[in-house]
């Protein structure tokens, strides 16, 4: 059995997750990344993602759209501005969402616009895969 | 003496205003209830923020960086936050003192309103008004203080301002809330306290630099989503207490008025029987 360590999920409304962990994996601006007891000291900034926390007694998922994480020996503190567990994830408007950015970007607009609509379909996509994962 | 009829309305119309002060007391004991978890739900998120900020800025004093010192501008953009309706004691005027009481210079500020009560006031006062958010305050969520945060952000990229404030009222429990004026930006913190925390060697992916970039203004949209959470449970907390005293003033009153409506009375039976003695004791 791995090491454990604890785990951290912070959002500015609650505390989504707090407990020992083994490992957790989660999607940061440089890739994704796997996280043990015993890392090495970082803060990084969090992409849109599936972070997916090894428990002792199985592997739990969560989405997380934005935030960064600080990686602190014994301690992993995600500071997320929103993430969700799959069950709370309204799968018919993700789908909507994901339909409209895609119209947004298809339909030539630039600057600003097409960057928001990017990060509206990327958060849609995680919302819309975590919640295929779960069934 | 006043007439006894004079003395009944009065006192009627005292029990009234009682009852209504009453029942907003009820109301926003309520409301505080709900506002009060809020604003503690808020507090764990804050204080990691601070505490990462804090040892961040600790461990790299020289960073360079356009977040750190004030920018070119004279003026300073002042998030105000007040409530939107009144009758909550010295809430409003609490904060619009910190605002006005001069350390402020009245032409240099740019002031990002959010409630109604603030806004009024100022406006009146001719302050340059950047924009009201005022509806949020009702029930402040996460977003809203993303929106107030990109504005101020936005100005102070765009150079409009030099600095940013952000003025609250602290809630520190249900009896105590503490107006307070702070500085957003360029980001000050008590270094001392995070020196702590050095002697560990912090690693920053992709670099010190892109970090704080995101970091920071997510540090702002958190102090004021506490901000806003907090000022609201202040709020009904002031409230509350106003309208409690204002209930013990207005029963006060009316065991005055009771006294004296009773006075009254008792002295118009003794002189309607003195008179009909004296007209009995006129014809015997």
């Amino acid at each position: 059995m791995a090491e454990l360590f604890q785990l951290q999920i912070i959002l500015p409304n609650r505390i989504l997750y707090d407990n020992s962990v083994s490992m957790v994996e989660m999607n940061t601006s440089e890739g994704e990344i796997g996280v043990y007891a015993r890392h090495l000291p970082i803060t990084t900034i969090l992409a849109p993602g599936i972070v997916r926390i090894h428990e002792e007694s199985g592997i739990k998922e969560a989405a997380v759209h934005s935030g960064f994480v600080v990686i602190l020996g014994d301690k992993v503190t995600l500071m997320a501005e929103v993430a969700e567990w799959p069950d709370e994830i309204d799968v018919n408007r993700a789908e909507e969402a994901r339909i409209r950015a895609e119209r947004r970007i298809g339909g030539g607009e630039t600057g600003v616009d097409i960057a928001r609509a990017e990060m509206a379909l990327r958060r849609a996509l995680v919302r819309i895969e975590i919640r295929d994962h779960v069934k | 003496m006043a007439s006894m009829r004079d003395i009944q309305r009065r006192k009627n119309s005292i029990q009234s205003t009682g009852q209504i002060t009453k029942a907003m007391k009820l109301v926003s004991t309520v409301k505080l209830q709900k506002a009060r978890a809020k604003a503690e739900q808020a507090r764990p998120y804050f204080e990691h923020m601070y505490n990462t900020v804090s040892s961040m800025l600790a461990l790299s004093s020289d960073i360079d960086h356009p977040y750190l010192k004030a920018g070119e501008s004279k003026k300073k953009a002042v998030i105000v936050v007040t409530s939107n309706r009144g009758l909550a004691g010295g809430y409003n005027s609490n904060i619009i003192k910190l605002i006005t009481r001069g350390e402020l210079k009245q032409e240099e500020l740019k002031i990002y309103s959010v409630g109604r009560k603030g806004k009024e006031y100022l406006e009146r006062r001719g302050y340059e008004m950047a924009a009201d958010y005022s509806d949020v305050i009702n029930e402040p969520i996460y977003k809203d203080a993303q929106e107030i945060g990109k504005a101020v952000l936005d100005a102070f990229k765009n150079g409009e301002v030099g600095e940013i404030y952000l003025a609250y009222t602290s809630f520190k429990n249900t009896v105590s809330h503490q107006p307070k004026l702070i500085k957003l930006l360029p980001v000050e913190l008590d270094k001392t306290e995070a020196a702590e925390n050095k002697s560990i060697p912090m690693n920053y992916e992709p670099d010190e630099e892109e970090v704080l970039n995101i970091i920071i203004p997510k540090y702002i949209c958190g102090l004021i989503y506490s901000a806003l959470v907090e000022a609201v449970a202040s709020e009904n907390g002031a409230r509350m207490q106003a309208m409690d005293s204002a209930t013990s003033n207005a029963e006060e009153m009316i065991a005055d008025l009771s006294l004296m409506y009773n006075r009254a009375r008792q002295g118009s039976i003794t002189q309607e029987l003195t008179e009909i003695i004296a007209g009995a004791q006129a014809i015997s």
